[in-house]
Parts: C-alpha cells; sequence; structure tokens
C-alpha cells in the first residue's frame, strides 16, 4: 500500500478463541504494584 | 474503533478491536475524520470526501487512500466490530489460583512517606511470616491451581529481606512441593536493598527468576521519600548494591523500579538518570495517593507528565537507534505476540488468580486490599476463600466497566487496577481517572515506539 505501512499481524481475535489456558505471569507480579499494564506480557506459546 | 493520534512525526491509527496498527499519512489521517462506524465501504470514495480534502490533496491521492481504507476493512484490519463481549457476558473462567504474594515481613527498616503499607505493617501490627504459614500458603497454592502448571510466588513487604531465612525456607519446600505435584514455581523477591549482601545476592540469583530493586531516581528525589527509620538518605546505601545485584544477573531479569510523585513531576530524569547509570531495565511509576497528600498528583498536573512521558520515550528510541537501550517497563509493548484477547479481557488476576498472604496467613484479593478487612478471604491456615469475594473480582472485566466501553486502551490496561478503583471510587468496577489517563499515554508513547523501531529497520 502507498498510504499505509501497517505494523502487525492483527490476531486479536483469533486470541480471543484459541487463548485463555491460564498459564501466563500474572501481571502485577513483575515490576507494577499500583497499576496494570498487561499488553507488555508475553504470551506463554509465544515463540 | 479507531484511535488516531499524531506522535514523533508519525500518523498512527490502532484499530482496537483487531490490535492491527497503521501509520499513515496525512490524506489517510484527514479522511479518517469523515468515515463513521460501522464502515459501508462504497465502490468509490463519496463526492463530499474528495471535496474537503481537494484543497490538501490531490484527487488520485484522496482515492487511493480510500481504497486502501476499504482494503484494510475488508481484511480485518480497520473498523473491526466488536466479537468481545459475548465472551464476557458468558464469563465462567472457573479460575484457579496460581500467584501468591506472600507478606513474609509486615515491617519495613524505611520509612518511605508514600507507602500504601502503612510504612510496613498494612495498618496492622508488626510483624514476621513464619516459615509454617509459608509452607501453608504453597500448601494452599498447590491444591488450588488446578492443571496450572506455572505458579508464581512474590515475596513482598515490608522488606522481605528482613525476613530472608524464611524466603529461603519457603523457597525450598515449595521447590520440592512443586517437583512432587507438577508444578513449575516462580519466584520474585520485592527489595530496598538495605540489608542485600553478598550471601543473599547468590540465593537470589540462584532461585529467582525476578528481582523488583525500590529505588526512585536522582539522590534528591529519593532520599526525600525513601528515608531509613532514622530520617537518612538510602540512595547511597543502596545504589551500589543495586549494580552489583544488576550486573550479576546480566542486566536481565530484574528491574529498578520507582515511584515518582508531585516532587518530581520531571520523573523523566530519574528514568534516564537510572538508565545513565547503568540500569538497563527499569519501572517508574505514579504514586497513588490519597488527593490531600502533598506529594499526590493531580489533574493539573496532567500535561507536564504528559510531556514526560513523550520525553523520556523520544529518549528511549534515540538510545535504542545507538545501541545504548535501556527498557521502562510501561513503554513495553508486544504487538504480534503479547497478551490473548481472553487475557486482555480479564486484567490481573486479583482476587481469583492472584491473592496475597498476610504475615499471620490471611487472605486477601492483593497485596494493596491487605489489612482491609472487609476484603479478607480467608486464611492459608484453613484453606478456603470466600466466594462472594472471588466471584466480584472473578466477573469484573473491561465489559463491566462502563468507563471502558469507549476507551482505546482497554485491551492494553484490561480496566486498570483493581485497588485504585476501589480506594477511589469504592467500586472495582469505577477506574480511577487519573490512572487511566496517565495509562492512555503510556499506550501511545509504546506503541510510537514500536512504529518507530519497526519503521527504521
Amino acid at each position: 500500500m502507498k498510504h499505509v505501512k501497517t505494523l502487525n499481524k492483527a490476531n486479536l481475535k483469533e486470541t480471543a478463541v484459541h487463548g485463555g489456558c491460564g498459564e501466563c505471569q500474572t501481571s502485577c507480579q513483575s515490576a507494577c504494584k499500583t497499576s496494570c499494564t498487561v499488553a507488555n506480557q508475553k504470551c506463554e506459546h509465544a515463540e | 474503533m479507531i484511535h488516531k493520534y499524531k506522535l514523533f512525526d508519525m500518523d498512527i491509527v490502532l484499530d482496537v478491536y483487531s490490535g492491527a496498527v497503521h501509520v499513515v499519512d496525512d490524506c489517510i489521517y484527514d479522511m479518517l475524520d469523515y468515515l463513521f462506524e460501522p464502515f459501508l465501504p462504497e465502490p468509490e470514495c463519496p463526492r463530499f470526501i474528495v471535496d474537503e480534502l481537494s484543497e490538501k490533496y490531490s484527487e488520485s491521492d484522496i482515492r487511493e487512500s480510500y481504497a486502501e481504507i476499504c482494503e484494510l476493512a475488508a481484511n480485518g484490519q480497520l473498523f473491526t466490530d466488536d466479537e468481545y463481549e459475548k465472551f464476557a457476558l458468558n464469563w465462567n473462567k472457573g479460575s484457579v489460583v496460581k500467584a501468591l504474594c506472600l507478606h513474609i515481613a509486615h515491617d519495613c527498616n524505611l520509612r518511605c512517606k508514600y507507602c500504601f503499607a502503612g510504612t510496613g505493617e498494612y495498618h496492622g501490627a508488626r510483624g514476621m511470616m513464619s516459615e509454617e504459614t509459608g509452607k501453608k500458603a504453597i500448601d494452599f497454592v498447590i491444591k488450588n491451581s488446578g492443571n496450572r502448571k506455572n505458579i508464581e510466588i512474590d515475596y513482598f513487604g515490608g522488606e522481605p529481606l528482613m525476613n530472608f531465612d524464611a524466603v529461603k525456607e519457603i523457597t525450598e519446600y515449595a521447590k520440592a512441593e512443586g517437583a512432587k505435584h507438577g508444578k513449575n514455581f516462580r519466584f520474585t523477591v520485592t527489595t530496598n536493598g538495605i540489608l542485600l549482601d553478598e550471601d543473599k545476592k547468590k540465593y537470589i540469583n540462584e532461585n529467582m527468576s525476578n528481582v523488583v530493586l525500590s529505588i526512585d531516581g536522582r539522590k534528591e528525589v529519593n532520599d526525600r521519600m525513601r528515608p531509613t527509620a532514622s530520617g537518612k538518605g538510602t540512595y547511597d546505601t543502596i545504589l551500589p548494591k543495586f549494580l552489583d545485584m544488576a550486573n550479576s544477573r546480566n542486566q536481565d531479569r530484574y528491574y529498578v523500579r520507582g515511584t515518582f510523585t508531585a516532587f518530581n513531576k520531571d520523573f523523566a530524569n530519574d528514568v534516564i538518570h537510572l538508565a545513565d547509570l547503568g540500569f538497563r531495565q527499569t519501572s517508574v511509576e505514579p504514586v497513588v495517593a490519597p488527593g490531600d497528600a502533598e506529594y499526590a498528583l493531580c489533574e493539573d498536573d496532567i500535561p507536564v507528565i504528559f510531556e514526560q512521558y513523550e520525553k523520556l520515550a523520544k529518549e528511549y528510541i534515540k538510545r535504542w537507534k545507538n545501541g545504548n537501550w535501556f527498557n521502562f517497563f510501561h513503554f513495553m509493548i508486544d504487538l504480534d505476540q503479547g497478551p490473548c484477547a481472553i487475557k486482555r479481557l480479564s486484567g490481573c488476576g486479583a482476587g481469583h488468580e492472584y491473592l496475597a498472604v498476610a504475615a499471620d496467613g490471611d487472605l486477601y484479593p492483593c497485596h494493596q486490599f491487605v489489612g482491609n478487612k472487609d476484603f479478607l478471604m480467608g486464611n492459608v491456615y484453613e484453606g478456603k476463600v470466600n466466594k462472594d469475594i472471588r466471584g466480584y473480582f472473578e466477573k469484573s472485566n473491561i465489559y463491566t466497566k462502563d468507563k471502558c466501553r469507549s476507551c482505546f486502551a482497554k485491551f492494553y490496561c484490561s480496566g486498570g487496577c483493581n485497588a485504585n478503583a476501589f480506594n477511589f471510587n469504592g467500586d472495582i468496577n469505577k477506574p480511577y481517572a487519573l490512572a487511566c489517563e496517565f495509562e492512555k499515554k503510556r499506550v501511545e508513547c509504546a506503541i510510537a515506539i514500536e512504529a518507530a523501531k519497526k519503521l527504521s529497520d
């Protein structure tokens, strides 16, 4: 495309169907203890 | 829903429900002002849009841009529908407990002025968790974690190193019991560093998957808010220990973690100071404080805080390009392999997947609720949790929080911190507005950083 550069795969919908195994880290455990930041976590199944 | 914004000379468009991120040119950016949802593509760009934009762009660019928008929409990358509410409405997580925050010491050797734990004792008596209570907590999580393999234990306080023998004994017990029951325990310890020595460092490095080192940044900033019980500053004592710890872990699997307040609204300088000292893993968060505290942040501070996040993001990109990168926890974002949508709907897991264990074994939804008897969920010695409180937290998600419905950042913060929501608004489903503003800005910066990195590849 000439006017757009898309940066990622945009697979959020797919992960709604296949996700939810719950093996990932609890978000508050790493370095935020007074906020909630989830998007910086990796999926346990990420390659 | 889309969210568009300009940052660092980039026009960025986020398609909220697919997670797609686009960097677009000005023609598309401006055209999006004339397109509404549900988006119904037409074979040609509507005449009124051509007319509106023709002063700034050529007709061929306008028509090409419209065609590209239609293509993105057809590919599920723009104007994507919200299909997540059905997952949220049919919420039956059947959650299991997979993480415990062990309050190994309800006591502290510092008197940090912003401490939500009331300088360590959590508004109760000062005291240490016994080995026996810690082991009961391990038994509790093994029993209540179902088929979940990965279990997290966070040693928290107060100051955990004041009770380090118990930390070691509980850790060894968890490893042994985990092996018997097919559980993989991961340990984290948070410390202010005062009692850190060679032996403790060695044990932490051999056993803890993460270590959180508390320091606020520049000496004057840190020492103002993080004095000892006798009022002395701590920066000079902890800094060499923290640098040694960070280097001994190869600058990985740790964070220096600070808090910024109204006393250092120029907090980007504190993060940069930590990076300049040689720390590569940083996390500095806004203080959460009652509005009448002199160090509290307020709505009037939003513009200056935003400016600081932008300054920090700019420096972050610059250093990444120069090869002397540092990591800032709240700018970390994985646009391709981040958490699944289910995780993003439900958030931190406090109260159902994640519980805090007070020094005496009492269970609470998270560390921030410890000491609030209205949220006492049980005790590790009884091994049961209050189902009403558990259900209240388990059912909460971004669709039970009205304010999140129209927010572009909801899949990045998952509805925010429930403890903050309760403490400010009396309901975990009513997010704390100031934190929302900061979070949205951080998400914008984080996405812009990724965009800048990808465009420079």
